[in-house]
């Protein structure tokens, strides 16, 4: 059964968005959605250091994209340029880099769309495996962070002054948006991560009414659109990740109907 | 006041920000069962000194001791972007759990256990402020910091709230420090006040800081009636270490 490409790619799908819906949740509520955007850019320059030292893609980028989400972290401490300057001078400069040395790699033949916008064919048995087992990782985590880093969602202030620990637990939550990336990246692609991160989690809060709702339909949004998508991109014969995307946009659009304006 | 009824000690604390001193030179003591109260016009620190006490800023003048980590906190503002649906329930387990009883008692303590299924995003002002203010208690804190816990309030609702608050120390035996601009309600319920505007201008009990001729600059001769004024209904009165001294009129 494995060895059916379109199987391993539903069964990647199904693991990326069982991830992808809960740390969407947080991304959107965040206001996180440029930052994921900065570590997927990021992600290239991973890419094309683990083609050049011939190591594991995902290991190589998660290693960038943590180390990007430090730079951040550090440059919003000693400068001050707004949060969204920073986070374009990181993402078009790792972007930059990646491609200029990219430019160095002549002798490597290398599917740059592949990268761009995710590649289903490519994902064989050992990627299904570290979907799955960072999958879980990263959900472990997150059950164990969850309440303090809700709280400081809620309100910073307040979580610190209660006791939580909301600067840690951030830093945490940004590790874990890295190692989703690269997770995933070879699914949808690095141009959309971020799509597939907030569009579900965008229908969701149309339908929901309290965050653990929201999550569940938000998880519930990521499958339908691997899914669909799958079988679209499948049938139609089109790129995957760029038809997951589009089906999850669909389904926003179909949520908006039933917006809960209210609240 | 015995040593192990202190909660928080502020010593000589100041914060300097942005090429200003925000506050300088504050000294106030918490003491469990106590209220102490933060007065002093806009910008004059009130907030600032709440959060030092709650150790929010790392970089401080002075020093702050707090020697119980069972704090509740009702900051002034709190803004819940649409994004984030949260209902009362869920706010009330932020940072705690919680029986379901528990969650009924505190909210049916500032009269909105009707409102518990609510998104908060559809309370008033009011509400939202109850809603808060259920939150903290419902924790059974030592500490209680309540940065203006009854803006938007309505008027018999905030004599309520203050009485609330004033039991809540009594039962919970749990320090609070207080901030309002409501001088003649607050001090009704108040066992020490803080004068701030930049610095301590002035603190004691209620009558002592009434009389203070600094206080009386600050928020003009009629405030200070208002709080002697008040006094008069008493037959006693606190000195700063919460014993009954005889009413100095």
């Amino acid at each position: 059964m494995f060895d059916d490409f379109l199987f391993r790619a539903l069964i990647a799908g199904i693991g990326i968005a069982i991830v992808t819906g809960p740390l969407g949740c947080f991304v959107v509520w965040r206001r996180l959605s440029f930052f994921g955007d900065t570590l997927a850019h990021s992600a290239l320059l991973g890419v094309i250091l683990s083609i050049s030292f011939d190591i594991n893609i995902s290991l190589s980028i998660f290693a960038v994209s943590s180390l990007v989400a430090l730079i951040l972290l550090r440059l919003q401490n000693t400068t001050n340029l707004a949060g969204d300057a920073l986070l374009g001078l990181l993402s078009h400069s790792s972007l930059a880099i990646g491609l200029v040395v990219l430019g160095f790699l002549t002798f490597i033949r290398f599917d740059i769309m592949g990268v761009l916008f995710g590649d289903i064919l490519s994902v064989n048995v050992n990627d299904l495996i570290i979907i799955w087992a960072g999958g879980a990782i990263i959900l472990f985590v997150l059950w164990l962070i969850w309440k303090p880093l809700f709280a400081s969602t809620v309100n910073y202030e307040l979580a610190e002054a209660e006791g939580m620990n909301p600067k840690r637990v951030n830093a945490i939550f940004t590790i874990l948006l890295a190692a989703l990336i690269a997770i995933s990246i070879k699914m949808v692609g690095l141009l959309l991560i971020t799509g597939m991160l907030i569009i579900p989690c965008a229908m969701a809060r149309n339908l929901s009414n309290n965050p653990k709702q929201m999550v569940v339909l938000s998880i519930i949004g990521g499958l339908l659109s691997v899914f669909v998508g799958l079988y679209a991109s499948f049938e139609i014969n089109t790129s995957s990740g760029p038809t997951i995307v589009t089906v999850a946009i669909i389904l926003f659009i179909l949520s908006l109907s039933r917006i809960r304006k209210k609240y | 006041m015995t040593d192990n009824d202190l909660l928080v000690k502020v010593s000589d604390a100041g914060l300097y920000k942005n090429g200003k001193w925000l506050v300088k030179g504050v000294n106030l003591n918490i003491t469990k069962g106590k209220i102490v109260t933060l007065i002093g016009p806009n910008g004059s620190g009130k907030t600032t000194t709440a959060k030092i006490a709650l150790g929010l800023y790392k970089n401080i003048e002075g020093t702050v001791e707090r020697l119980t980590n069972k704090i509740s906190y009702v900051p002034q503002k709190v803004s819940i972007d649409w994004t984030l649906p949260v209902r009362v329930i869920d706010f009330m387990v932020l940072t705690q759990d919680l029986q379901d009883q528990e969650i009924n008692d505190a909210l049916n303590l500032t009269s909105v256990e009707h409102l518990k299924n609510n998104n908060l995003r559809e309370l008033s002002g009011g509400e939202f402020q109850r809603v808060l203010l259920a939150r903290a208690i419902a924790k059974k804190p030592d500490l209680l910091v309540l940065d203006e816990p009854v803006q938007g309030v309505d008027f018999t609702g905030e004599v309520e709230l203050y009485a609330l608050i004033k039991k809540i120390s009594e039962t919970l035996q749990c320090g609070i420090l207080l901030i309002s601009h409501d001088l003649h309600v607050v001090m009704s319920a108040t066992d020490y006040v803080v004068c701030l505007n930049g610095h301590v201008c002035c603190s004691g009990t209620p009558v002592a800081v009434a009389q203070n001729k600094e206080y009386k600059e600050l928020f003009g001769e009629k405030s200070s009636q208002l709080l002697s004024l008040y006094e008069h209904e008493h037959d006693h009165v606190h000195d700063s270490d919460g014993n009954i001294v005889k009413e100095a009129k």
